[in-house]
């Protein structure tokens, strides 16, 4: 599914991530995890294609393809989806016509028809109800006056609704109480299936209890410094990041 | 990132004006140049009977005492008035019984531009005043809803027809004194569209009238009359395209709009004029008066516009609250993309009690372009217990345009609640990426965005033509990111 190798990305001319190996598989669970101001973000956005992250050097390789020289919104079409860390506020754009109109774009791009009116109201009312968001809320501007928890709630109906091949889903769990991380995570569970995957990048092992990954890699100063099995997540939050530092 | 943004505002100004044909089509014009004589043709043209000879008289030789107004946030170059035709009319036997003997190719351009005047292919539930240049060529469904005893017809057919009702309402809200512009209309306009809705009824359908200006050099001065009666109800709708064309052409017009009691009128633009081309050379010189009375208690009058095109825009729609328990209302979309120049607005006059009025305005600048918002809200000493609510938003794309906002406020009587409020945004970085990032291209996003942002004025467009707006908005501004 996904590739990298030896990625280097740095943003306003300073080196961010400094040599970055990965390898994703379809069916798989990655958790990132690393301490504030390691890289986490900057791999997300580098591999969505945001414009101010520079890479350097390195190879990507996205379901055979080069990822690196696709457009945003193209690697977002062949179904890379990313979950915001903050998510924008677009006002006076209702959450409806925002996702009838990129589910469109990503049709239009496989040569398919427009979705029909009553397809996309199925669409919505099924995947409203697996993230547990309101009718009043979908009715909303995207984002406009949301609280984080619903902001998140919504990063992760978008993903219902687009069903990508390859999440990366930044700081998801970040600002969120108990029930609104069950509710997310319950989500993702949900949709995970044998021929996507999940990358979750996240600062803290909370979330780590209700989505089990199948690897967990830390990041550290622009470097995976350490990769293993799901039992990685519980030693950190046991021993804190200090034991990463000290074996540096 | 720099760059790139220039790379995308460069797209935007190379996206062609859609309607910048010409069609050749058998014209009889006079020669250039004003002059009384020129008036006096004019109205000869039109068999006009005296009243109006003398009323466009006395507007002419007022004009010639006045300057040309200097006060607007706009750079104007001079306008040489010798070098303008007046007149100008697509050739056609005298009076028409039926659409076959229309020429043509003047079908035909309505037709291109999605104006059909074949009534059977007609929208359902809109009729249609066809003005080019300078004359009425066909209104539609003029029969059926003269069942009604609604009159909707070309100024022209008004004047000879229902001269009692014209002598008695024009000029009333507009005089032929009021500014430099509507002076030199009152003299010189050759057609326009009248409407009377009588006492009681509410009108069936959309009324409309689409303005072309076809002929070269010529200037468009055509002038509306709308006369609501008690208790009755219509909705209107006007819509302006031109030939794209390197010298700047003239469009003074002048909207009056009379409301009795009970009754409500709303007024809808889509104005998209030739803007000019990339480097600001050529496009319409737009420079209208537009006002309605509130005249009878409980009547409304509501302006809705959608500014997109002109190379200069000069133009208030306003009311005059004079009923109790009177309502006004301005929404307004404003694009000035490239080297256009807009500065619009309105006027809320309020003289009736408890007399209530809205002002939503949204100016997108890109490019070069600059933008002005101007307002009255002025409130009379007797008028007791008045509100305004005004909402002033301007967006800017890009470094090299500008938004300015000239808000004035009078108020002569202490129990009026007026409140103002001004925002100034940006299309972020952060919203465009975001839009990307779920499969939807700049250039789309952009049309998102916009359509977001002035969403409280597109609502309050007819069905049939919000739709129509929402594109010409995504593209004036295709990819013009700031």
């Amino acid at each position: 599914m996904l590739q990298i190798k030896d990625l280097h990305v740095s943003i306003n001319g300073k080196e961010i991530l400094k040599g970055i190996d990965l390898e994703v598989k379809a069916g798989e669970v990655h958790a990132i995890m690393g301490p504030n101001g390691s890289g986490k973000s900057t791999l997300a956005a580098a591999l969505a294609g945001r414009e101010m992250f520079e890479v350097n050097s390195g190879k990507v390789t996205y379901r055979g393809e080069n990822l690196l020289e696709l457009s945003p919104e193209d690697r977002a079409r062949k179904g890379l989806f990313l979950g915001f860390q903050y998510p924008v506020e677009i006002p006076g754009v209702s959450i409806v016509n925002f996702m009838k109109t990129a589910i469109n774009e990503q049709r239009k791009f496989k040569g398919l028809e427009p979705i029909s009116a009553s397809d996309f109201l199925r669409l919505m009312r099924e995947k409203k109800e697996l993230v547990g968001l309101t009718t009043s809320l979908t009715n909303r501007s995207v984002n406009e006056g949301f609280s984080g928890g619903e902001k998140k709630k919504n990063e992760i109906f978008q993903m219902a609704m687009l069903e990508p091949a390859l999440a990366i889903l930044d700081e998801t769990d970040s600002g969120l109480d108990i029930d609104a991380l069950k509710t997310v995570a319950h989500g993702v569970n949900q949709l995970r299936r044998k021929d996507n995957a999940t990358v979750i990048i996240t600062h803290y092992q909370r979330l780590l209890e209700y989505i089990i990954p199948d690897y967990v890699h830390v990041l550290y100063k622009g470097r995976i410094v350490k990769s293993s099995g799901k039992e990685l997540a519980l030693e950190l939050e046991a021993k804190g990041y200090d034991w990463i530092k000290g074996e540096e | 990132m720099e760059e790139k943004h220039d790379h995308i505002l460069k797209e935007v100004t190379g996206s062609e004006y859609k309607y910048g044909f010409f069609s050749d089509i058998d014209t009889e014009t006079i020669p250039k140049g004003l002059s009384e004589d020129v008036v006096r043709l004019i109205s000869a043209k039109k068999n006009e009977p005296d009243f109006m000879l003398e009323f466009r008289l006395k507007a002419y030789r007022h004009w010639l005492t006045m300057k040309m107004p200097q006060w607007a946030h706009l750079t104007i170059p001079e306008i040489n008035y010798q070098d303008i035709i007046f007149y100008a009319a697509p050739k056609q036997q005298a009076s028409l019984s039926s659409l076959d003997e229309v020429d043509p190719e003047l079908l035909r351009t309505f037709n291109k531009l999605g104006i059909p005047l074949e009534e059977q292919k007609l929208l359902t539930g809109v009729a249609v005043d066809a003005v080019m240049d300078s004359i009425s060529v066909k209104t539609t469904f003029r029969e059926s809803l003269a069942e009604l005893g609604i009159v909707f017809c070309s100024m022209s057919d008004a004047i000879r027809e229902y001269p009692e009702l014209v002598k008695k309402y024009i000029g009333t809200v507009v005089p032929y004194t009021d500014n430099y512009f509507a002076s030199l209309n009152s003299a010189v306009f050759s057609d326009g569209s009248f409407c009377y809705i009588p006492r009681g009824v509410r009108c069936p359908m959309e009324l409309s009238t689409y303005f072309r200006i076809n002929a070269a050099n010529s200037g468009q001065f055509e002038r509306t009359l709308l006369v609501a009666d008690d208790d009755s109800y219509v909705s209107y709708l006007e819509g302006c395209t031109a030939p794209m064309r390197d010298e700047n052409q003239l469009h003074a017009a002048v909207v009056e709009i009379i409301a009795l009691e009970n009754a409500e009128v709303k007024y809808s633009t889509v104005q998209n004029w030739y803007p000019g081309d990339k480097n600001g050379k050529g496009g319409i010189f737009n420079f209208v008066t537009k006002r309605g009375i509130c005249k009878g208690d409980n009547s409304k009058i509501s302006w809705t516009q959608v500014e997109t095109g002109s190379a200069i825009t000069w133009k208030y729609p306003s009311c005059i609250l004079r009923g109790e328990n009177t309502t006004g209302e301005f929404y307004s979309v404003a694009v000035t993309n490239n080297y256009q120049q807009a500065d619009t607005g309105t006027k809320m006059i309020h003289i009736g009690k408890n007399s209530h009025s809205t002002i939503i305005s949204k100016g997108i600048s890109a490019g070069h372009g600059q933008n002005s918002f101007r307002s009255l809200v002025k409130v009379v000493k007797n008028a007791d217990k008045v509100r305004n609510f005004t909402q002033c938003d301007s967006m800017l794309m890009g470094d090299k345009c500008g938004a300015h906002t000239f808000p004035y406020i009078e108020v002569e009587n202490e129990s009026a609640v007026i409140e103002h409020e001004a925002t100034t945004s940006r299309i972020g970085e952060d919203q465009i990426f975001y839009c990307n990032q779920r499969g939807i291209d700049t250039e789309s996003a952009v049309g998102l965005i916009i359509n977001g942002y002035a969403r409280e004025v597109l609502n309050k467009l007819p069905m049939e033509f919000a739709v129509e707006a929402q594109k010409l908005l995504a593209i004036s501004l295709e990819g013009s990111v700031g």
